[in-house]
């Protein structure tokens, strides 16, 4: 393919052939690119159907009054599941949120250029994408075999040491986003740095912080793995003390699509619609929130 | 010394200490380090009572960093220390014993991008009186209007006190936070090179302010501009890679500086 | 005039002495409880491996180094192994990557430098949204609607040609031909694992210097080739460091692979069989599960564990090390 400088017209003709090879490979990429993120979208497409089609039928009055049915009947709700999941969600981040936002302000604020806090940083990251099913066998280990129960708590701490991360993960990041001259002028008012940091930093972060929390929930609603073996399942309305097994969506989901019994599947179907869509509207409101601060 | 208040351009011997009134702060034999990098070196200065004194010189030549040990702002980060006597009314404020928080309540300070906090006006001019004074309402309403007032904000934000200091624009702002440094009644106020970030009639209008604050307060700027300097101070300290080169009365300074260097920043040699 | 100012100066330092410095041990226990909280994530780490191991130590004792190597799972005997999970596991988290990050890419590549201004939020958003499907909603739309899908036009054809083939007659025959199996758990977690993979590429891509790309078009690149030999290898180690990312996620997936992996215990060739994964299996059987049984599934978690924990600590660092520089 070497142009020999006394042929005039060899380097056109082969700039001819390598544009057309240029050309064919450029329009290969777009193609498949575009391609790519079309079966992206048709997925996302493709599960909302999906749930809608099976999941309407389930949204009869009694869904969101009745417990959940015995095998084999019929009728019945999934109010006893929703409450549930209501409940453990809520004991998750209202652990979560406490420890994940003074764990992130400590390696934002105080841990800055320490190894103690590099260390917790990085296994923080990793505790993030940590299989989920493994925090389920921690949490059994640690309150359900020596309580000798299922209980609500545990699915809950269990849903909690998801979520902190989570939270650790983007309030440190949001308070990274503070200029540091804001604090350097509150602790020139003579402000101590607890003071600056509750009343400036988090203020200036707080935006960011609480779609940390929105995520972190949106990210524990819908946990299914760690709750097998914590909270477990159950068809009846759960006692206060949560202890035994407590009924919540994703567990029923899991236990009823895969019985045998229609009236199961069409309530399994029920709550998938009303968890996928309840996480959903969660994440475009994590969205929506955090887009006023970055947009300025 | 009589002479020497007659005639300011005549050179003036720049460590004695009573040519421009009672000494406020007296710097002495100050090093500072940022790890293992000497960002002063061997500091001696004088710091007069109710006077402006101006901090120039190159970038990097330390003179932010010689502010920045007046209320030790610099002890937020660990790997900066300071070493030397820095005495305010005599008392060594590099001492460990000094309480920081109180310190800095006594030692303002207006940085060179505006700092307002994510809060109301109001409580942005708040914040730093409730820190240290339990003032019933009336009286820290009245507290807070006389500091917007000597910031000349009060006409602009009479009316919004409630509303966010970030939606001001970049002049109130930074007047904003004068007044924020000076409702807490410090002693000593400290500008950062305060007007850099600014266009020039808000630089004027915080100009302005600087001269009337002195009243009151001892001011000490850093700023990259000579004529700021100038214009609105009545001391300027000339410095030079981490050592203080030159100091004296301003007009003496720019008009008749015996350091060649002095000279040759001022003219614009280099720099 | 001395006299005077040294007057004001004393009423200063007076009036400053008086002021109250704020509570010193409300700065202390803001301190102090924000470190145990940091502390606390250390703690939730060391506890997940110590729970696993405490759990998982019987059955690494009675088996030893056989419980890795063996594919026996029965619950009669009581002889177990984790043979067959540990292949399931790779083999559909391997095959979850070979599908899913060329598609992962494509989108990015697709977000950055193909789609339209007005169309680029929407469609990283939709993208972002895979993410947050709660994955037994994956596995559900895997059991039922990909599943049939997938068996009537691939796998029945599929297995109808290659029957009797050497190798690829093995490798591709599914005995029965339901849908389920490694395979269709490689598809579903790839699905999974692209909006990471996607979203991690598009913020490199996004962080390339404008000029550097501006320059790469401005003397004549094509899309292609500005893809190729300009962004790509820019991104390189971080885009390895999010398909490491991605890889550690599919490795622990649990719910999505639990409905569409067949929860077979046999070792077979072929990866359109049913099988397990470690997740799966756990997920399974744990409720039921007690004495050795119990035992012998702690200790797959903490091969689980070791597994996920090594890909991710490499992802880790590789995404890491770019931000830095």
């Amino acid at each position: 393919m070497d142009a020999s400088p006394t042929m005039t017209a060899a380097p056109r003709r082969r700039s001819g052939r390598v544009r057309q090879g240029r050309r064919i490979a450029d329009r290969t990429l777009r193609v498949a690119c575009t391609g790519a993120t079309l079966v992206g979208a048709l997925v996302l497409g493709s599960i909302l159907v999906m749930l809608i089609v099976q999941g309407v039928r389930g949204f009869t009055p009694t869904l969101f009054t009745n417990p959940t049915p015995g095998p084999g009947s019929e009728g019945g709700g999934i109010a006893n599941a929703i409450l549930g999941s209501l409940v453990l969600t809520g004991i998750g981040i209202v652990i979560a949120t406490p420890v994940g936002v003074m764990a992130g302000t400590f390696l934002a604020e105080y841990g800055r250029g320490s190894k103690l806090a590099a260390l917790i940083r990085f296994l923080n990251d990793i505790l993030l994408s940590a299989p989920s099913i493994l925090i389920g066998l921690f949490v059994y280990t640690l309150m359900v075999r020596p309580m000798g129960t299922y209980s609500g708590w545990a699915g809950g701490v269990a849903l909690a040491i998801i979520a902190v991360p989570v939270i650790v993960r983007t309030t440190e990041d949001m308070l990274r986003l503070v200029p540091g001259t804001l604090r350097e002028a509150g602790a020139a008012l003579g402000a101590p740095p607890s003071t600056v940091i509750i009343n400036v930093t988090w203020r200036a972060a707080s935006a960011g912080i609480v779609t940390g929390i929105i995520l972190a929930l949106a990210r524990i609603a819908g946990e299914t793995a760690p709750l097998l073996f914590t909270a477990l399942n159950n068809n009846s309305w759960f006692s206060a003390n949560l202890m035994g097994g407590v009924a919540n969506l994703p567990v029923m989901i899991y236990q009823f699509a895969l019985s045998p019994y229609p009236n199961w599947q069409g309530l399994a179907w029920a709550g998938a619609l009303l968890i996928t869509a309840t996480i959903l509207v969660l994440s475009i409101i994590a969205r929506l929130v955090i887009k006023p601060q970055t947009s300025r | 010394m009589n002479a020497a208040s007659a005639i300011p351009t005549v050179e003036l011997n720049r460590n004695r200490a009573d040519e421009g009134g009672p000494v406020r702060i007296a710097v002495k034999r100050l090093n500072f380090y940022y790890g293992s990098f000497h960002g002063l070196k061997d500091v001696n200065l004088n710091f007069h009572d109710r006077q402006v004194t101006a901090l120039i010189g190159p970038s990097g030549c330390g003179k932010s960093t010689l502010l920045r040990c007046f209320n030790r702002i610099y002890s937020l980060y660990p790997e900066q220390r300071a070493e030397g006597e820095i005495l305010l009314d005599g008392e060594n404020i590099l001492s460990p014993s000094i309480d920081l928080n109180e310190l800095r309540s006594r030692i303002g300070m207006v940085f060179q991008k505006p700092t307002p906090f994510p809060m109301s006006i109001y409580d942005n001019v708040a914040f730093g009186l409730r820190l240290y004074e339990k003032l019933p309402k009336s009286e820290l309403d009245g507290r807070i209007e006389a500091s917007l007032r000597k910031a000349a904000l009060w006409d602009e934000v009479k009316d919004k006190l409630k509303q966010q200091g970030t939606g001001l624009s970049g002049g109130q702002q930074q007047r904003l936070c004068i007044a924020r440094t000076v409702a807490q009644r410090p002693e000593v106020i400290l500008f950062d090179e305060p007007t850099s970030a600014l266009d020039p009639i808000s630089t004027g209008r915080i100009e302005e302010l600087i001269e009337q604050l002195r009243d009151e307060f001892t001011i000490v700027i850093v700023t990259h501009n000579m004529q700021q300097a100038a214009r609105i101070s009545q001391f300027t300290a000339f410095m030079y890679l981490g050592q203080l080169i030159e100091f004296g009365p301003t007009n003496r300074m720019f008009m008749n500086p015996t350091e060649r260097r002095t000279q040759d920043y001022i003219t614009g040699r280099f720099g | 005039m001395p006299a005077l100012t040294e007057s004001i100066a004393l009423g200063r330092t007076r009036s400053a002495t008086a002021r109250k410095a704020p509570s010193r041990s409300l700065d202390t226990l803001f301190r102090t409880s924000s470190y145990a909280a940091a502390l606390l994530v250390l703690l939730v780490l060391a506890g997940i491996l110590g729970s696993i191991l405490y759990g998982g130590w019987p059955a690494f004792r009675e088996f030893g180094f056989g419980f890795l190597t063996s594919s026996a799972w029965n619950v009669g005997t009581e002889q177990y192994g984790a043979l067959v999970a540990v292949i399931g596991t790779v083999a559909s988290a391997f095959l979850a990557l070979l599908i899913g990050v060329p598609v992962s890419l494509g989108i990015a590549v697709y977000l950055t430098q193909l789609c339209p201004g007005w169309a680029r939020k929407p469609v990283a958003m939709t993208i972002e949204l895979l993410a947050a499907v709660p994955s037994i909603i994956y596995g559900m739309w895997g059991l039922f609607v990909f599943a049939p899908l997938f068996a009537r036009y691939i796998q029945i054809p599929v297995s109808n040609v290659v029957e009797g083939m050497p190798i690829v007659g093995t490798l591709f025959y599914a005995r029965v031909p339901s849908g389920v199996g490694v395979f269709t758990a490689g598809i579903i977690l790839a699905i999974m694992i692209v909006p990471f993979i996607a979203s991690i590429a598009r913020d490199m891509l996004d962080q390339i210097p404008t000029v550097l790309r501006e320059s790469a078009y401005g003397i004549g690149c094509t899309t292609w080739e500005v893809v190729r030999h300009v962004l790509v290898p820019q991104a390189s180690v971080s885009i390895i460091g999010a398909i490491m990312l991605g890889l550690g996620r599919a490795l622990g997936e649990t719910m999505a692979v639990t409905f569409v992996v067949g929860n077979a215990n046999r070792l077979s060739a072929s990866i359109f069989d049913p099988s397990s994964t470690i997740a799966s299996r756990i997920a399974n059987e744990f409720n039921e599960a007690d004495g050795l049984q119990l035992n012998a599934l702690m200790a797959l978690g903490c091969i689980l564990f070791v597994i996920t924990f090594v890909v991710l600590i490499i992802a880790r660092l590789l995404t890491r090390r770019v931000q830095a520089a």
